[in-house]
């Protein structure tokens, strides 16, 4: 049963899935993740050495930024379409709903954007000790921000102008993932990205809670 | 198709500040049918979403025995998907793979391969009605089931409640449009109101 969920999830968010509609718009998050990597140096000058101290900063930014393309496609519509309604008639736990789209979330723009770090890292000029606290911290951190991201879809699914107002919300919830995530990088360690993977390990704990409760809530209005 | 039954005892609702209705009562059995009639806004569709358990009543408790399916206005069907993958989707969460047939017993079979945006209407209708065929579902409770459909989709649905109830499934109709069944019994909503 998860299985067929997390295979029409992914269908719907995977770049180029059966039920995406339009790659373009899947698509979208990577490209802006890149764009911003890009614009980066061309806006500060080629000043090697600065663009090494500060890229990991802006990788992260962009990463964070990134993440909240996605956030009206992924409650919204199925709300709409009454999904959720159909799936509880079933007996299926919004709760488990929300975990399985959590994942799908994940696996849709996570592996993606460790793999467009590489690129972006090479247009910031950063060494390889950077890029991998880079890499390492986002696959820490990536987790808490799709937890994030499906927490506030679902809270704001209901509402008019939602997409704008989760964007506004996700930017301070991710706060904490920022700060001990891309914090690492100034001390050159490995315990911010450990604290990174502890507060993201909670987010997602708490993800099909609160997502599943909104969802509850969102069917009385 | 299992014993099934549905009962609703003094049921009220509320929607914000407002009692939409209040003391409903209906006792359904195996093979019978209810119409409820209603102006619009008196909350038909409310009192459809209680008997679902998708809302939960002011006052009163509702029991059913034996799976629900709902039809209402929105499709649930995944919008940019062909029809036959957005049914296949319900097909393997219901366990069940006979959606073609049930697509001929709609007439929707030559649009498996549109995509469902694409569909109109009254094709949305009957493909829903796919879906609700296609889950196996003891008590139907349908919800407007015949607005935005031609004569033919109309001849359709009506034929596959009667096959329904005579298997033994129970079947609740909110609609303002007459419904051409034999011996089902009236529920008009107007009464309960406040």
């Amino acid at each position: 049963m998860m299985w067929h969920l997390l295979k029409r999830d992914l269908g719907m968010l995977l770049p180029g899935g059966s039920r995406g509609g339009g790659r373009g718009g899947t698509m979208l998050p990577l490209l802006f993740f890149l764009a911003v990597a890009m614009l980066y140096p061309f806006a500060v000058g080629p000043d090697a050495p600065m663009l090494a101290r500060t890229g990991g900063g802006v990788i992260w930014v962009a990463a964070l930024l990134a993440a909240i393309l996605p956030l009206d496609r992924l409650i919204a519509p199925d709300l709409e379409l009454g999904v959720f309604d159909q799936l509880a008639l079933r007996g299926i736990s919004e709760e488990a709903i929300v975990a399985v789209r959590t994942l799908a979330h994940w696996l849709s723009f996570a592996p993606l954007l460790l793999l467009a770090t590489l690129p972006a890292a090479a247009m910031l000029a950063l060494d390889n000790e950077t890029i991998k606290l880079v890499l390492l911290g986002l696959l820490a951190g990536t987790p808490g921000l799709a937890a994030i991201g499906v927490i506030i879809a679902a809270l704001t699914a209901g509402l008019r102008g939602g997409a704008a107002l989760s964007g506004l919300l996700l930017i301070p919830l991710a706060v904490p993932i920022l700060i001990f995530g891309a914090g690492s990088l100034a001390r050159g360690e490995i315990t911010g990205i450990a604290l990174c993977g502890a507060i993201s390990l909670l987010l997602v704990a708490i993800a099909p809670f609160a997502g599943g409760a909104a969802i509850r809530a969102a069917r009385e209005t | 198709m299992q014993d099934c039954s549905l009962s609703a005892n003094d049921i009220a609702c509320r929607r914000g500040d407002r009692v939409l209705f209040h003391g409903v009562n209906l006792s359904l059995q195996a093979g019978d049918a209810l119409h409820i009639t209603a102006a619009n806004g008196i909350g038909k569709s409310s009192l459809m979403r209680i008997l679902a358990g998708l809302l939960l009543p002011v006052a009163g408790t509702v029991s059913r025995e034996g799976a629900i399916g709902l039809l209402d206005e929105r499709p649930a069907l995944d919008l940019h998907a062909s029809l036959a993958d957005a049914l296949s989707f319900w097909g393997s969460v219901d366990q069940s793979s006979d959606a073609h047939e049930q697509a001929l017993l709609l007439g929707v079979e030559e649009l498996l391969d549109v995509p469902f945006r694409y569909l109109s209407t009254g094709q949305r209708k009957r493909a829903a009605f796919v879906r609700l065929l296609n889950q196996d579902a003891s008590i139907w409770l349908l919800d407007e089931p015949l607005n935005g459909l031609d004569r033919d989709a109309r001849d359709r649905i009506t034929s596959l409640i009667k096959l329904h109830r005579s298997a033994g499934g129970i079947c609740v109709i909110a609609s303002h449009l007459a419904i051409d069944l034999p011996d089902i019994a009236p529920l008009d909503l107007e009464e309960h109101a406040q």
